[in-house]
């Protein structure tokens, strides 16, 4: 009955306009023919990145990424395949395009120093640099082998981590096995608040 | 959720409560809908607002924050009172018949065992009587006057109708006609769910809430079976799966326990880790808690883990006492922790009580702030009443990649673990999260190579043995997690193949079988439903082992046979289970071995020894409540909470002016905070505003769509003003309550820029999980002047 | 296939004053049906609206209400409207509504338009405005018995829902209707709308709601939105018109055909329809006295 995605690959392009009931040819009368601005994308299958429903989506981009060209992402819409959403999305999830390209994503690290009122981009080096620099001195500062008791205890505890339920499964794994492995116990992420 | 979302569906009853489902899920909610057409089932919610779910149900009850023990009290009640409960799953799959030590008592809001000075339980009298034979004694006949049952019908007595609607505010006439709707599915032919999300766990008796909605569903035979559960609608893309892959305080992968002081060896760890079976005969899988364990230990350190240096369990960090997020600030408004590094998140709107955040930020010698975008967090030294001249933290800012230009998987709440494509490259100069990881790990594993420092033998010991070692694939991570047979490199296909001795690794078992030497189980996107239950097998892949309701040998009676046979989870056909991928083996005959077999018992716990507040659940007010406790002045809040240095002094008492009682909570246009950045939702939802009540804006003089101040002990925050019809005044107690309501998602950076929620809440949390109470407290409000533009 | 864009009138040509409505279209005729019973007010719909058609964000702010704008405008052609009702004394609704074009079958906007090809109808349905031909009168927005489309200060134009025509012509579903959450919205054939939406108003009967019914109003000669209401005796308080005529056209003469064409449908093809539903049986006897 509703029509699905899946037909519209099929469906021929109509001419857009055609001959009346009464047998005028209208055809001139009417020049705006929109294009299906997805047609000649290429599809993505991927997954809503909000809330935890797991609403399956399908973007859309153009441009392969290869020489000469950006791959561009032009709409996202709901997978119709997903048995948990059918193809739906909330206002979030039919919008979450301009999330991936807000203008207001951010390129480049910032630093901002002790007292100071402004950001000053720095390149990856500077800020990774500084990163390991400032993770070791703490951690040196703070590290506790034996507790007062004098059991082994390995921790680090004057650094924390907090995040990210947002990140894919993988690299949650892997935060936890580095930081972990770095002797963290102070590690969180947004599920308990 | 131990169901998922489809199958919501299948349900005759569903009743949404600590949840708003139709503005928080509202592509998972559209199964409610289906289940209320299609089914006639009823749906039915309770909250302290009438919201857009409300808009669709067929009930609603409105209940003052913070009475949710009460009202499902009142419901366990109802049921034990006029024996709605569903008698042959109560005594085949609840530990109902077992016999509680007589030393187990409650009086007066305490519970047997309560040491005053260090306001906590000992627990000691929480434990079941024991037989001659080392196991549980037992009275079938559910007669005996200290057995669970027993004990659950006399602990529930007292939350009759009447001390229900005194305590939540509702009449008892509405609260019995809900009681009816959601207490009639204690029946083999009917089937009810439960959809929650943090409007119960955000109290400090969160966890007890979400307990006694178990308690509900057991006594009813919710649990196990399609249609049924207790569903936690979660509220990030991968919550659910940040949680299993332990990004939390406490925990290791896959729920094992992280390794405390006491536990000074790998034998001590496991030994109490490791428990006993209280019922002969019963599975009690986490028996098998030393394979998970050592098999996670050879996934992180290799050939650095031998039986010779207890598998590396000594590389692990024990930490003493409580690390969760309330603990965590706390030590850095005292001053000890020096480093702060976040990721994918906005920490200081996230958190209670913003103006002692924003001071504990400033306490910190560092932050590093990882996120696509430049968020409030990362400028918190000059969020607004800060001066930066006086915050002598460093902050680093860098940008990462988003979810589209990545591959890899979420795992969403009902546990359907879903493998995404990379659409879209990330603009130069972004770097994704595992290259900052590596960069960060490599770099500091150097640094101790030239220059030494504290122990970093686990960090020159951790396998980072990935292709391009500085930035591991997705995939390759994902083969990790699900783990190998060490001797043949073969990817496993089951956490039943893990092995103690170190011969496998897994990097969290209970995601093995999720790519095997078949593939790529999450990627998979077979749409076939041959339960036609909605289960989809091969859709994606669900832990554990792909199974899609989470206990469902109990959707089956003793002899394997559905309780419904129209909606079987799983069905004993004689030589097999069919349907659901089973809890028990395939070919394992039904009988014998409980059908929770997680549990110890093998039984489902309606008395239970697990949790810090109670062997059963019991009301108390929030910390900042508009009433005392009817039920027991004396004890009128949690008496096992944790209180942190400085925080009585920032609650409401007696003589102040606080008298109306708030929540927080989202709006459906906005997800948290990082929609600031969207303009299509900004331009849906665009203000942050103030709900209250119609007479309550009459007696204040504040006009809709006029401006109100609210303020709490804390802090204060002011916007757009909706007078709504839809929050009515309630008796509590004999006095009329007010309540507001506050939504979250607004900051100081972003496209939409009010006042912060957290300005209002109070750092204190769930007396378990920490969970701070953002959903009760109390506050005042006046109307504000218009603003000048 | 089908031409799925069969044209079936034009603004200001012949075909605009010779009633059609009556005659069976040669191709599939669509609707959407809106099911208030199951509209959570999401603003799915609202939010997938302006992304699919690349419609300008435009600077709101909340004025004590759940809803986003005010009103409808040439860049927001689908708003959820909010109404909170009190129910006695102790309890309330609050009705949830999708405003949008309703594409009539006799639309009132094109009848008035005096701009040939401004607006067009197709045989599927959708009436669509071009804006290359518009010249910006605004006699389609007073033609409007629904008080739709929007004049656009910037571009002298008027704009509306063009029901996705693109995505339609494609063989797609419109864009709010694709996204909508709960299935509030469903699209197919207005024949199988019309069977799916008597059965939604049986359940909704079944659920309590006696006065359910369904908003297909035959003073327009019926819709392409049509909507099932859970009550259907307050149709004030989702703002949907009770008896909503296509007004009588500005160009003096044109009336008499408008009347012709009414009539005609009183007794053609939806009017054979409506005998099943209370608001298409009201409306069959008005439209024998259409204009008033």
């Amino acid at each position: 009955m509703s029509m699905s995605r899946r037909t519209f690959l099929k469906a021929t392009v109509a001419g857009g306009v055609g001959i009346s009931a009464l047998g005028f040819d209208l055809r001139p009368a009417y020049a705006a023919v929109r294009q299906l601005k997805i047609r000649n994308a290429r599809e993505y299958k991927t997954v809503c990145p909000y809330c935890a429903v797991g609403c399956g989506t399908i973007a859309y981009v153009h441009g392969s990424g290869g020489l000469n060209t950006t791959k561009t992402i032009i709409h996202v819409e709901g997978d119709p395949d997903s048995p948990i959403n059918g193809g739906t999305l909330c206002p979030k999830g039919a919008s979450q395009m301009q999330l991936a390209i807000s203008p207001r994503l951010r390129k480049s690290p910032m630093y901002r120093e002790a007292g100071s009122r402004e950001w000053r981009e720095v390149d990856w080096d500077f800020a990774m640099e500084w990163f390991a620099r400032k993770f070791k001195e703490s951690r040196d500062n703070t590290f506790i082998e034996q507790d007062t008791q004098g059991r082994t205890v390995n921790r680090a505890n004057g650094i924390a981590w907090v995040g990210s339920a947002t990140v894919a499964n993988e690299d949650a794994y892997l935060i936890t096995k580095t930081m972990r492995a770095m002797g963290l116990t102070y590690i969180e992420h947004q599920a308990r608040i | 959720m131990t169901n998922h979302w489809k199958d919501i569906k299948n349900a005759d009853v569903i009743l949404v409560m600590g949840a708003n489902p139709a503005e928080n899920h509202p592509c998972g909610f559209k199964w409610a809908l289906e289940a209320r057409d299609e089914n006639g089932a009823q749906l039915v919610t309770i909250d302290p607002r009438y919201t857009r779910t409300s808009a669709v149900a067929d009930k609603h009850l409105q209940i003052r924050p913070g009475s949710d023990i009460a009202i499902l009290g009142g419901l366990l009640r109802h049921i034990l009172a006029n024996d709605l409960h569903h008698a042959d799953y109560v005594r085949e799959h609840t530990n109902a018949s077992f016999i509680v030590s007589s030393d187990f008592g409650f009086a007066d809001g305490l519970f047997s065992g309560f040491d005053e000075a260090a306001s906590r339980y000992d627990k000691t009298s929480w434990r079941y009587e024991m037989g001659p034979d080392g196991f549980v004694r037992r009275d079938m006949t559910l007669e005996h006057p200290r057995c669970a049952f027993q004990l659950l019908k006399k602990h529930y007595e007292r939350y009759t109708p009447a001390m229900v609607a005194q305590i939540a505010g509702c009449s008892e006439a509405k609260f019995l006609e809900m009681a009816d709707i959601i207490c009639s599915t204690g029946r083999a032919d009917r089937v009810g769910t439960i959809m929650y999300a943090v409007g119960w766990t955000m109290h400090t008796t969160g966890s007890q809430i979400i307990r006694t909605g178990a308690i509900l569903q057991l006594l009813l035979g919710n649990i196990g079976r399609p249609g049924g559960g207790i569903n936690a609608l979660r509220g990030h893309a991968n919550v659910q799966g940040a949680t299993d892959h332990a990004i939390v305080a406490g925990i290791l992968p896959g729920y094992l326990g992280a390794p405390t002081p006491e536990q000074t060896t790998l034998r001590a760890h496991l030994d109490a880790s490791t428990p006993k079976p209280l019922v002969e005969g019963t599975v009690n899988y986490w028996s098998n808690y030393p394979k998970f364990l050592v098999s996670l230990l050879k996934a992180w350190f290799g050939d650095h883990a031998t039986a010779a240096n207890e598998f590396g369990y000594q590389y692990l960090g024990k930490q003493d006492g409580d690390a969760t997020w309330l603990s965590i600030w706390d030590e850095a408004h005292q001053g000890r922790l020096e480093g702060f590094i976040t990721l994918g998140f906005n920490p200081l709107l996230a958190g209670p009580d913003v103006p002692r955040l924003l001071q504990s930020m400033s306490k910190l010698k560092w932050m590093a702030v990882i996120d696509p975008f430049l968020l409030d967090s990362a400028e918190f030294w000059r969020a607004p009443g800060m001066d930066p001249a006086e915050v002598d933290t460093e902050v680093m800012y860098m940008p990462t990649t988003h979810w589209i230009e990545r591959d890899g998987s979420f795992t969403n709440s009902g546990r359907w673990t879903q493998w995404k494509e990379k659409a879209i490259d990330p603009p130069d100069g972004v770097r994704s999260d595992t290259w900052i990881l590596s960069e960060l790990f490599w770099r500091v594993k150097e640094l101790y190579q030239a220059e030494g420092g504290a122990y970093n033998e686990p960090i020159q010991n951790l396998t980072w043995n990935y292709l391009n070692p500085r930035e591991p694939t997705l995939p390759e991570l994902a083969k990790e997690i699900n783990g190998y047979d060490r001797a043949t490199g073969r990817l496993l296909d089951s956490f039943a193949q893990l092995t103690a001795d170190g011969a496998t690794s897994s990097g969290n078992w209970i995601y093995t079988g999720s790519y095997t030497e078949a593939g790529n189980m999450m990627a998979r996107r077979g749409t076939d439903d041959p339960t036609g239950l909605g289960m989809h097998h091969d859709w994606t892949w669900a832990w554990p082992l792909n199974r899609r309701v989470l206990y469902n040998r109990a959707s089956a009676d003793a002899e394997g046979r559905p309780w419904d046979p129209t909606r079987a989870g799983i069905a004993w056909n004689g030589r097999e289970w069919i349907g659901d991928v089973p809890d028990y083996g395939r070919t394992t005959p039904p009988g014998g071995a409980g059908a929770f077999i997680m549990t110890e018992e093998g039984v489902a716990r309606l008395f239970s020894s697990e949790l810090a507040d109670g062997p059963f659940s019991e009301h108390y007010e929030p910390v900042e409540s508009p009433t005392t406790n009817p039920l027991h002045e004396s004890v009128a809040i949690n008496p096992v909470i944790n209180w942190y240095d400085g925080v009585r002094e920032t609650l409401a008492t007696e003589g102040d002016d606080f008298p109306y009682a708030c929540t927080v909570y989202r709006v459906v246009e906005h997800e948290h905070f990082v929609t600031a950045n969207v303009p299509l939702l900004v331009e849906a939802m665009p203000d942050f505003f103030v709900e209250i009540p119609e007479g309550l804006a009459a007696e204040k003089g504040i006009e809709n769509g006029g401006r109100a101040r609210v303020w709490s002990k804390r802090g204060e925050v002011e916007g757009v003003a909706i007078v709504t019809k839809r929050i009515k005044p309630l008796l509590v107690n004999g006095r009329t309550v007010w309540t507001v309501g506050i939504p979250v998602h607004w900051g100081f950076v972003g496209a939409t820029r009010a006042s912060m929620a957290n300005l209002l809440t109070p750092y204190v949390g769930d007396a378990n999980t920490r969970c701070p109470e953002f959903k009760a407290f109390l506050v005042n409000v006046e109307r504000a002047e218009p603003r000048s533009t | 296939m089908p031409d799925t864009l069969a044209i079936k009138r034009i603004s200001a040509t012949p075909s605009a004053m010779i009633p059609l409505s009556s005659l069976r279209s040669s191709g599939p005729v669509y609707s959407k049906l809106v099911d208030i019973s199951k509209c959570i007010g999401c603003k799915g719909c609202e939010v997938a609206c302006k992304e699919w058609n690349d419609l300008k964000v435009e600077q709101t702010a909340n004025f004590g209400s759940y809803q986003s704008h005010k009103d409808l405008s040439s860049n927001t052609w689908l708003l959820m409207r909010f109404n909170e009702v009190a129910v006695g004394d102790d309890d309330v609704d609050w009705l949830i509504k999708k405003d949008a074009c309703l594409h009539c079958e006799d639309p009132g906007c094109l009848f008035a338009c005096p701009a040939p090809g401004a607006i067009v109808q197709y045989q599927n349905g959708i009436v669509d405005f071009n804006q290359d031909q518009c010249i910006g009168c605004q006699y389609c927005v007073s033609g409007c018995p629904f008080d739709i489309p929007r004049f656009d200060k910037e571009t002298k134009t008027v704009a509306k829902c063009n029901m996705c025509i693109d995505r339609v012509e494609a063989g797609l579903e419109p864009a709010c209707v694709k996204t909508c959450p709960t299935n509030a919205i469903q699209w197919g054939l207005k024949e199988d709308m019309l069977a799916l939406a008597e059965k939604k108003v049986e359940t909704m009967q079944r659920r309590g709601f006696e006065h359910a019914a369904l908003y297909n109003p035959g003073g327009v000669g019926g819709t392409h939105m049509m909507y099932v209401v859970p009550h259907g005796d307050r149709l004030e308080d989702y703002s949907l018109p009770a008896h909503p005529v296509a007004s009588p056209m500005p160009l003096s003469g044109l009336n008499v055909l408008q009347r012709v064409g009414s009539y005609l449908l009183g007794f053609g093809v939806l009017g054979a329809l409506g005998h099943l539903l209370a608001f298409g049986q009201e409306s069959a006897e008005d439209s024998e006295g259409p204009g008033a």
